[in-house]
């Protein structure tokens, strides 16, 4: 009787499980050694490491230290002042409002704002300096990107800092710490924690997006994303494709690696 | 002291205002006769009446709707199935096998899921649209069910359930009357994400939608391509503010169940 009640809820889960997670990632190890007349061989894995290929990974993990860079930036600081409002809750929910606004919508945006006639550009003329090429270039992605990111960034932030035992501050600050000194040393080395799940949960989507970098950044900016939606669904070498996506792979479990320690 | 806190606040309003203004500017663009994202020139409600006039986007909004609600209703139903699994588990080392394996799709890249789905797909025949599209949604839902539930399993005393079995209930009773009840609130949560995740995704659909089919963030996506054209803001108004709905709709429904004293559900 027991037994048959528990069979009856590990099945649907443990084949969710194989067929859903186990199986796929089989799957893109599998073709990542078929090249596109799908022949067995390892020239997708030759033709990674040739210029063309890693140069590409090297930009879009530049790329995406960067955007995770500004995103810290500017995320520790507005997390740390929320922690110090009134009514933290409420303006953590309007932090986190645009969390659940679609990205292509938010990226949509930039394109009016950032276009030829955008108000970026109306602003750069009233200052003075006069229209840019805003759009498809470099800093718009950079922009647009930490933009879609930041609220990410903020939230295990803010919640690592809540966790934050307020005498421990109080008692740097009687030691007679200054205010630099106390966040070097006591904040933000009790806070790593929700730094570091902050940069995971930025720095491996910043690698792999791949609407962004389309809508955005024109072809000008290639992530590891790009180059397997271009793999999978425009040039159809899905090989090529599971290939980049293998090491993606292995750059997240790395990432996550480096930047778990909780549990 | 004063001049400190001045300069905070102004940092933060900066955030506040850099963090709302594409939106609302996307919103504001909407109701200009124009037709560019520039230059207002007068007020006009021709974009709305563009878009709730196409029958095709209409469909496709149906679509949306259709795959979100079933995909949310049957992963809700594994994810349940799935939180039970896990913490009927004893063994400490099949349990974090599981959970593990539970949190791959939780961190893996869209582009990653969709692709190594599209392969999956296609080897076993399943025709790319709507059922390919349900089956994926289904599939990266359920672990954000599980994750929503299981908490709500390990806070429930044990000894509601031995209190049940002395009293006779039987193992289905059990579940069906103390535990179920019990993580409600849980299930309701993770319904509640499967479906934020299901109408907010964009990458995996995009993978495994074929010709025929397609869902709102995929037919934007491919609308934005083109260009500009303000019936994507009367849109993404019209998402923006039921999003605001369903986020509201959220908040009030963790509030609700989240007050302490409910069936001595402490913490």
């Amino acid at each position: 009787m027991k037994s048959n009640i528990r069979a009856l809820y590990f099945l649907p889960y443990v084949l969710w499980i194989l067929l859903f997670v186990v199986v796929p990632i089989l799957l893109i190890i599998y073709y990542s050694f078929f090249n596109i007349e799908g022949t067995f061989s390892f020239e997708n894995y030759e033709k990674f490491f040739t210029p063309v290929y890693l140069k590409m990974a090297l930009s879009s993990f530049w790329y995406a230290f960067l955007i995770t860079a500004f995103s810290l930036l500017i995320a520790y600081p507005t997390a740390l002042l929320l922690t110090k409002t009134k009514h933290k809750q409420l303006w953590l929910l309007l932090i986190i409002l645009p969390m659940w606004i679609n990205l292509l919508l938010k990226a949509y945006a930039f394109l009016g704002i950032f276009g030829t006639y955008g108000i970026a550009n109306h602003f750069l003329e009233l200052i003075g300096v006069g229209a840019k090429q805003i759009l498809f270039t470099d800093f718009s992605f950079v922009f647009v990107s930490v933009y879609i990111f930041v609220p990410f960034m903020i939230l295990p932030i803010f919640n690592a800092l809540e966790k934050l035992n307020p005498t421990l501050v109080d008692a740097a600050k009687d030691l007679g710490a200054s205010p630099w000194i106390t966040f070097r040393r006591v904040i933000f080395p009790l806070t790593l924690d929700g730094v570091k799940s902050g940069c995971q949960a930025v720095f491996i989507p910043a690698l792999s997006l791949f609407m962004i970098t389309r809508l955005i950044a024109g072809n000008r900016v290639i992530t590891l994303g790009t180059a397997i939606e271009q793999h999978f669904l425009v040039t159809q070498n899905w090989g090529m494709g599971a290939t980049i996506a293998v090491f993606l792979i292995i750059a997240m479990v790395i990432i996550m690696f480096l930047t778990g320690n909780r549990k | 002291m004063n001049r400190k806190w001045k300069v905070s606040n102004i940092y933060l309003i900066i955030v506040f205002f850099i963090l709302y203004a594409p939106i609302f500017y996307l919103i504001y663009y909407s109701f200009n006769s124009g037709g560019k994202m520039h230059h207002f020139e007068n007020f006009t409600l021709d974009w709305y009446k563009e878009v709730l006039q196409n029958v095709r986007l209409l469909i496709i909004v149906l679509n949306t709707i259709v795959i979100a609600l079933l995909s949310a209703a049957i992963s809700t139903i594994i994810g349940v199935f799935g939180a039970l699994a896990i913490y009927s588990v004893k063994t400490r080392r099949v349990k974090n096998t599981l959970l593990s394996l539970n949190n791959v799709l939780l961190v893996s890249p869209d582009v990653i899921i969709g692709a190594s789905f599209l392969i999956l797909f296609t080897i076993v025949g399943i025709q790319l649209g709507f059922i390919s599209v349900l089956l994926s949604h289904i599939a990266f839902s359920v672990p954000i069910v599980v994750l929503m539930v299981l908490p709500k399993l390990q806070e429930m005393s044990p000894t509601l359930i031995d209190a049940a079995r002395d009293l006779g209930a039987s193992q289905w009773n059990v579940i069906t009357k103390v535990v179920i009840p019990y993580i409600t609130p849980g299930i309701f949560a993770g319904f509640f994400m499967a479906l934020t995740y299901s109408l907010d995704d964009f990458a995996v659909t995009f993978f495994v939608t074929g010709n025929g089919f397609s869902t709102l963030s995929v037919e934007i996506y491919s609308m934005a391509r083109q260009g500009i054209s303000l019936t994507i803001n009367a849109l993404s108004t019209l998402i923006f503010l039921l999003t605001i709905l369903l986020v509201i709709g959220y908040y009030f429904i963790t509030l609700r169940y989240n007050r302490p004293g409910r069936l001595g559900g402490r913490k």
